[in-house]
């Protein structure tokens, strides 16, 4: 897992799972549509990624789909920060 | 100007008397006679099956890991019994509440109906509210037991320590997880169903549950509703949803909130649908999925999902057989006119808005099968519903078209709920010369339709849930950088509203992005993602009265590039 899997995903662990949801997060598992993070939610983790990696995504981006999984959220990263 | 209190192109029940109420029909198809059985857990559950429909599918439920579930009515009468012996067996008696902190679970929507039969009263909340705002709705219900999940336990613990009334703490996925003092394990799967249990007797008044609902002050109020409920929700489900017997029925809404007891437990199961359950939230193609593979026929649906879907286009529609749908309706916030028109050209269907409240506890303003569309507005009165719009100020019916007042209903109607619980001052206020107004702005034309206009107070309304500034200031307050907010709405494209905060901090603070999302996350966690502010405006100084009051409305206004109204009251400092 590279480090900004790890970051992003260590991320959502602290602040989208509550202390006693025992459920393993791997950056596959389903955040949107697997209940772990809700679609206002997402507006918080979006201003997480946009401040640590110095980057805009625009809201048409910012699908729940996008936001499924850690995955799509790193990839989606990658995309903004190249084009920067 | 037609009377909009009637409803020329609504069809009056079959076999109908001539000159019987729509609420009379109800009663009657119902099977609710004086003294007569009208315990809504029986009528949802024993009485489909003494009509022959035991072996029909009640829920058909998709779990987020994949899983299916699915319950007969047979099924759902056994499970009801059960939850209900067991909350006996725990010493809940008729009269206490009983709180469902629950996700989208099967638990959640056959609890409601176990705690009615057992003639305790039902307070079912979004399971995704945190500490704070469950702490505030148990402190006003006083409740004795709360059914939850392993994974929210979390929050319950937290608030025992200050909830000592809540005796019984229900886990219903325990498994082998320790538990701790208050705590015991349910799990409806394993346990020995009950064949037979003898629900409670109950009168139409008698209360059956308790939903919270926020207002402009003040914490949020406990709006209690009765058994009686039943005859306006199974009445709305058969004319407005147009449910038949063998419908398949998929409402969206969360049991945490009014829609999905009135039109996810109470009305569809009144009426003995199979109606389809999807834990999982919001994804264009996964509900796609959904729609085409349990065939659904009628989908009950919110603005919010709807303008997702919109963006996603008609190109992922053409990818799905979406034949079985018949009819769609959508509730939570007033629903454009776009998206019905876009409804109409993508599925072969438009969304027929329909409009209520916490409060009415079932549709008093709709769109009826049958009747001609105006895209954008909310309707027209459900027959046996009296509605008008009153003036702003005097509360006297305005018998105007196109003129802006408030959305008024005169009392009765068996949905009506029949006190803020234990708040009967509040509940009074809501009432003005005789009529129940309901705090919306809206006005009729020519042909009785109604337009939605606003809110008339600083409620904010986002994705179809109403959001109280008082408790988000409050909670605002408990951060440590805050010296002083005001939380009002701001307009977004997709939940029509979302919470924007103004923040003055305390000396030493500086208010830069870092703080905005530390203070976002405070909000999310403590009262609920929906509570959090998506926007953050730091401020020297917030716009007050003389008197000192925060003048929320002017901010609200700045938002929406509204006139600032009266301001002769603000403070010049």
């Amino acid at each position: 897992m590279n480090e900004l899997t790890t970051l992003v995903l260590d991320y959502v662990k602290k602040e989208y799972l509550e202390a006693e949801d025992d459920r393993q997060l791997t950056p596959q598992t389903k955040l949107i549509s697997g209940g772990i993070v809700d679609s206002f939610s997402m507006v918080s983790l979006k201003r997480f990624l946009e401040r640590k990696f110095q980057i805009q995504i625009p809201d048409a981006d910012a699908s729940p789909e996008a936001f499924d999984t850690v995955d799509s959220i790193v990839a989606l990263v990658q995309r903004f920060r190249q084009k920067k | 100007m037609n009377d909009p209190r009637t409803n020329p192109s609504t069809p009056k029940p079959a076999g109908a008397p001539a000159g019987e109420s729509v609420w009379s029909a109800a009663e009657r198809e119902l099977g609710i006679t004086q003294g007569g059985p009208r315990n809504i857990g029986w009528l949802c559950s024993d009485r489909v099956c003494q009509l022959g429909r035991g072996s029909h599918l009640a829920l058909v439920w998709e779990g987020i890991q994949g899983q299916t579930r699915r319950y007969t009515y047979d099924d759902l009468r056994r499970c009801t019994n059960t939850i209900a012996a067991f909350l006996q067996g725990c010493s809940v008696v008729p009269g206490d509440r009983v709180c469902l902190f629950l996700d989208k679970v099967p638990e959640l929507y056959m609890g409601v109906l176990g705690v009615l039969k057992l003639g305790a009263i039902a307070q079912p909340l979004f399971s995704a509210f945190g500490d704070e705002s469950l702490l505030t709705r148990l402190q006003s219900s006083e409740a004795t037991a709360i059914l939850t999940q392993r994974k929210h336990l979390g929050k319950v613990r937290k608030i025992l320590a200050q909830t000592p009334w809540l005796k019984h703490v229900i886990v219903v996925d325990a498994g082998a997880a320790p538990l701790q003092q208050r705590e015991i394990g349910f799990d409806l799967e394993a346990a020995e169903k009950v064949e037979n249990f003898d629900a409670h007797p109950v009168t139409a008044e008698t209360p059956s549950l308790l939903h919270y609902t926020s207002g402009t002050t003040g914490q949020p109020k406990g709006a209690q509703h009765v058994h009686g409920s039943i005859v306006a929700q199974y009445a709305t489900t058969r004319q407005v949803l147009d449910l038949k017997p063998d419908d398949v029925y998929w409402c969206t809404a969360d049991p945490g909130w009014v829609t999905g007891t009135s039109y996810g437990i109470i009305g569809p199961w009144s009426v003995g649908v199979c109606q389809v359950v999807m834990e999982a939230g919001f994804n264009t193609e996964a509900w796609y999925q959904f729609l085409q593979r349990h065939r659904v026929t009628v989908w009950y649906s919110a603005p919010t999902a709807i303008r997702l879907l919109m963006r996603e286009g008609g190109d992922v529609v053409k990818r799905h057989d979406l034949r079985s749908l018949r009819h769609l309706c959508s509730v939570g916030e007033p629903l454009n006119a776009e998206a019905v028109v876009w409804s109409q050209k993508t599925y072969g269907l438009p969304f027929l808005d329909t409009y209520w409240q916490t409060e009415t506890g079932c549709i008093v303003i709709t769109n009826l099968p049958g009747m001609p569309i105006k895209p954008g507005s909310m309707g027209k009165p459900f027959p046996g519903i009296e509605a008008t719009i009153v003036d702003l100020k005097t509360h006297q019916p305005i018998g105007k078209t196109g003129v802006v007042g408030l959305i008024a209903l005169k009392p009765g109607w068996p949905s009506m709920m029949r006190t803020y619980w234990r708040n009967p001052e509040v509940y009074a206020g809501k009432f003005k010369n005789g009529w129940y107004i309901c705090g919306d702005r809206a006005s009729i034309d020519a042909d009785g339709y109604y337009w939605f206009v606003g809110r008339d107070d600083d409620v904010i309304n986002t994705a179809g849930h109403l959001v109280g500034p008082f408790e988000i200031e409050s909670a605002l307050l408990e951060h440590p950088a805050v010296a002083e907010s005001a939380a009002v709405a701001t307009p977004d494209p997709v939940n029509m509203e979302v919470v924007k905060a103004f923040v003055a901090l305390k000396p030493g603070f500086q208010g830069d992005p870092d703080l905005e999302l530390e203070i976002m996350n405070f909000i999310r966690k403590r009262l609920s993602p929906l509570a959090m502010p998506q926007k953050i405006e730091f401020t020297q100084a917030l716009p007050k009265t003389r008197s000192g009051k925060i003048m929320r409305r002017m901010l609200r206004a700045k938002e929406f590039n509204e006139p600032l109204g009266d301001l002769s009251t603000l403070e010049n400092d």
